[in-house]
């Protein structure tokens, strides 16, 4: 008897796993999408996403904070180890390297299909910054870009008027402000040497191209480049700025005190430097375009924010998409802009008043007209950060010559890029 | 009997011998086998664009301005920092020893504190030290009529800054095993002495550093080992610079290994920093062994 009782009581086991099975495939329908995020955006995209879980009630999205500094490692070794999220934010320069990686897909179909996210919705030189090889690689989530951070009252006091408009203008301005603060230690301007970002604006600003032979070799001796180096390494040579980073600790202090006048940056500043100057400095200090090369106004500048972007093992594909789409409205990105102060990529967005009446906006509006990208190859953060760099200082601690410098940089990028080139020639065989 | 024995050991010993087989051994020869390659973010991506390319990367590194740089620099710290790191930690084990030193725990809690302390809370305090318009130590040597140094901005300043740091940071774990190997010598050695009439200095001389000898060169090869990975310091406090002169040999392999993915050519710095610290080893066992 207790025999045939074993055998009920399997069957009956047997019938509800299997029930419990099909309950699972049901829910399955139900997906979470992994997110991962940087900087304060990661910390207050939770607040916008409720609005999305409620629109798509089957999609949960689950942000994991990385700190901007590790980021590129951690995701680096994610994919090694195959642990990519579904979606992540990148830094626009780091595209050209995860899609070499071939880690992120080309999102081209899905914009084709899509309603709210089109190319011309967006500032055309920062959509262009995610397109590599004809495809798109990432669609822009924020944008930043540099300009001129600068003190009104000093420019004043220098007879300037207007912020200047072109290098010869920005020249004569320094000179003039460190004429009125003579055997006082302090700047007119920081361009500092570990900060590659200015060299490579006012060099693409002289019209030099940065790479040669399908970027696969350093064009940095160029006469175009050579005359924007040069220029630059001056404002060192004449001690028109402090070298680097290590002589201003505080950026806004210095600003606030008036060791420097100019600062070239981006709009993550713009919170930090409303907290620096305030009482009577705080209507002392405004935003301007960069300076052209010759008439040319505003000048051009370096397309730079985060692009959201789909990676390739992803599960969820077409869900991810629909929260780049969400992501994308106009007043989701308003929404993000306020709790993030990151700034809009779509340029509807801009439109609203709390950016359209801020005065501190209306310069990035104007630049990020003018912006472009640099070469989109994943060797390029090495060749800037660890020998542009260098030899920036290099040349403006007067160690080599600008000649030099410049020759030793084309050397070492050629060094770095050789890999590149055995790619290349292999594909063209 | 026996063979039981080597099974009963063999069995206790396996999850050792295994984890230390599979978390040292395999990466040490499979970075061995990269270190001949050209790994790089490519080959991340694609295995294929793997190369063999032999000893080029050894050769690459011959011809390195920047790895020579970071070499010299390396020397520079292990050469100053570990003499004098030595001596500081002798000579504040030494005080710590003596019978007329009050509230000893106190003292050596205290030295040992920064040992303790993460370094990157520590490096913020000593940023501000080095500060070249209010940091404190610019303020007493202006006490003295000393023109204000930019410690960490000079080229001539940045490295000696970084040793002092290393210096202070380091002392404490040195001097706690120089207290223990002074606790160990027997006082009748100093009772003899005294009856003999011998000066402090010769006491010193003649009877403690003979008897430290042991300790003195385990401290000195433990302390060399952790100088010639001089990494955590300058990464935090310059970033290498500046002109690269503070940039070590395994910041130099971290940056091209993990921040530009040249995992390739980072695997051979790491195999010469190897062959550094090895002849370095077998030197002073050799010097050692010269002195008896």
């Amino acid at each position: 008897m207790i025999f045939i009782y074993k055998k009920i009581f399997r069957i009956i086991l047997f019938i509800i796993i299997i029930s419990l099975y099909a309950c699972k495939s049901v829910q399955e329908e139900n997906v979470t999408i992994k997110f991962w995020a940087m900087g304060s955006e990661a910390e207050q995209i939770s607040k916008i996403l409720p609005e999305f879980e409620k629109k798509y009630p089957n999609i949960k999205v689950k942000v994991q904070q990385i700190p901007w500094t590790a980021a590129q490692e951690k995701l680096i070794t994610a994919f090694a180890s195959d642990n990519t999220p579904d979606i992540c934010q990148l830094g626009n320069t780091w595209i050209p390297q995860f899609a070499s990686l071939n880690a992120i897909i080309d999102l081209s179909d899905f914009i084709a299909r899509s309603s709210t996210v089109k190319a011309e919705n967006f500032f055309s030189g920062i959509w262009e910054t995610n397109i590599i090889d004809n495809r798109v690689f990432g669609i822009p989530w924020y944008v930043d870009t540099r300009l001129m951070f600068y003190r009104k009252d000093v420019f004043d006091r220098a007879g300037f008027k207007n912020p200047p408009k072109n290098w010869d203008e920005l020249y004569s301005l320094c000179k003039k402000i460190k004429e009125l603060n003579k055997g006082k230690e302090k700047y007119p301007i920081f361009i500092p040497t570990n900060e590659w970002n200015s060299f490579i604006i006012f060099g693409l600003q002289a019209g030099a191209k940065l790479l040669k032979e399908k970027d696969t070799r350093g064009n940095f001796s160029s006469k175009e480049f050579k005359e924007a180096f040069d220029y630059l390494i001056r404002f060192h040579k004449e001690k028109l700025t402090p070298f680097g980073m290590m002589q201003v600790t505080n950026v806004y202090q210095a600003m606030a005190e008036e060791y420097i006048s100019i600062y070239i940056s981006g709009p993550w500043n713009i919170p930090e430097f409303k907290k620096w100057m305030t009482g009577d400095l705080a209507d002392k200090w405004a935003t301007a375009p960069m300076p052209g090369y010759r008439n040319e106004y505003p000048g051009l500048s370096l397309a730079g924010g985060s692009s959201l972007v789909i990676f390739k093992d992803s599960k969820h594909k077409n869900e991810v998409w629909k929260l780049i789409e969400f992501l994308s409205e106009p007043k989701i990105q308003l929404k993000v802009y306020r709790v993030t102060n990151n700034l809009p990529s779509v340029i509807e967005a801009w439109n609203d008043s709390s950016l359209a009446n801020d005065i501190y906006m209306k310069a990035f509006y104007q630049q990020l007209q003018r912006v472009t990208s640099a070469p989109k190859i994943p060797e390029w953060e090495q060749i800037v950060f660890s020998k542009l760099q260098q030899y920036a200082e290099f040349a403006a601690r007067g160690v080599m010559t600008t000649e030099e410098a410049l020759k030793k940089l084309d050397e070492d990028a050629d060094r770095i890029l050789e890999k590149r080139r055995w790619l290349t020639f292999k594909q063209n065989k | 009997m026996k063979a039981n024995n080597i099974k009963t050991v063999i069995f206790f010993l396996a999850p050792a011998l295994g984890s230390i087989f599979i978390f040292f051994f395999i990466p040490v020869i499979a970075a061995f086998i990269i270190s001949f390659t050209d790994f790089d973010i490519y080959t991340l991506g694609d295995l294929s664009t793997l190369r063999f390319i032999g000893f080029d990367n050894y050769a690459k590194l011959l011809n390195d301005e920047l790895f020579w740089t970071a070499l010299q620099n390396t020397f520079y710290f292990v050469v100053v920092a570990g003499p004098l790191s030595i001596a500081v930690s002798l000579s504040a084990a030494l005080l710590l020893n003596s019978k007329l030193t009050k509230f000893k725990s106190l003292f050596r809690l205290a030295y040992f504190l920064p040992v303790v302390t993460t370094l990157v809370a520590v490096a913020i305090v000593w940023r501000f030290i080095y500060h070249p318009n209010f940091g404190i130590l610019n303020f007493f040597l202006g006490m003295f009529g000393i023109n204000p140094i930019d410690w960490l901005g000079d080229p001539f300043w940045a490295m000696p800054s970084i040793i002092i740091l290393a210096v202070w940071k380091n002392f404490g774990y040195n001097m706690i095993i120089f207290i223990a190997g002074l606790q160990n010598i027997p006082d009748e050695l100093y009772e003899a002495a005294d009856i003999e009439g011998a000066s402090a200095f010769q006491k010193f001389i003649h009877i403690t550093l003979p008897m430290l000898a042991p300790t003195t060169i385990f401290v000195s090869i433990i302390t060399m080992i952790g100088y010639f990975q001089l990494f955590a310091e300058p990464y935090v406090m310059t970033q290498g610079g500046p002109l690269n002169k503070t940039l070590s040999i395994v910041q130099y392999m971290y940056q091209e290994g993990f921040r530009w993915w040249n995992m390739g050519y980072s695997a051979s710095i790491a195999f010469i920093l190897f062959i550094i610290i090895f002849i370095g080893t077998l030197l002073q066992f050799r010097i050692q062994k010269i002195n008896r």
